[in-house]
């Protein structure tokens, strides 16, 4: 599975987002230190969801921050998130 | 306490508004803390800085002592304030300068 897909899979099994869109964003950061060859490093994630209703920003990006920290250790070097509720 | 976090929290005492960066302010080495140094400078905040690329310990001590996975880290008033992400939609929503003028860390706009 590709890092993407996994992002993908683990979030709609943790938040059953509304909306959820992810963008390999490694292009941009091409050639710089820490940055792999074939990208899959830098992610931009929205997610729609009703799970983070009454949650702070800090709070929801928490939420997300757990369900990937697997990923977060491992091959994503950077994620950019966009967190909101369907209301 | 390890040492590490006993000297992450005395920065964090030390400085008002404290930030966990990649490079210098100067010199950021990486486009989220670029980001975040050039909103702290445009509302125009005072701040400690500290660079984790110095310090593989710092870098992974921050980690933990924040619960935070990643690299910027900012605190105000020994309170986390969240990444890159959480501090530009505070700055493009109008929350940021309110947040900093209530804490008495900047003149709020008239």
């Amino acid at each position: 599975m590709s890092v993407a897909e996994t992002l993908k899979t683990k979030l709609e099994a943790g938040l059953s987002p509304t909306e959820l869109e992810i963008e390999d964003q490694s292009y941009l950061h091409k050639g710089h230190a820490g940055a792999p060859e074939g990208g899959e490093s830098h992610f931009r994630v929205r997610i729609v969801a009703a799970a983070f209703e009454g949650k702070t920003r800090l709070q929801r990006h928490k939420m997300v921050n757990e369900i990937l920290a697997e990923e977060l250790a491992g091959p994503v070097h950077a994620l950019t998130m966009v967190t909101d509720t369907p209301s | 306490m390890s040492d590490i976090k006993s000297h992450i929290q005395s920065q964090i005492d030390a400085n008002p508004v404290m930030l966990f960066m990649k490079g210098t302010p100067q010199f950021p080495q990486c486009g989220f803390s670029a980001a975040v140094v050039q909103i702290l400078d445009y509302v125009g905040v005072d701040y400690g800085s500290e660079n984790v690329l110095a310090s593989d310990e710092l870098r992974q001590g921050i980690k933990e002592f924040s619960d935070w996975p990643t690299i910027p880290q900012l605190y105000v008033k020994g309170e986390f304030v969240g990444g890159c992400d959480i501090v530009r939609e505070m700055f493009e929503n109008g929350e940021l300068k309110p947040f900093l003028a209530e804490k008495g860390l900047i003149q709020q706009d008239a």
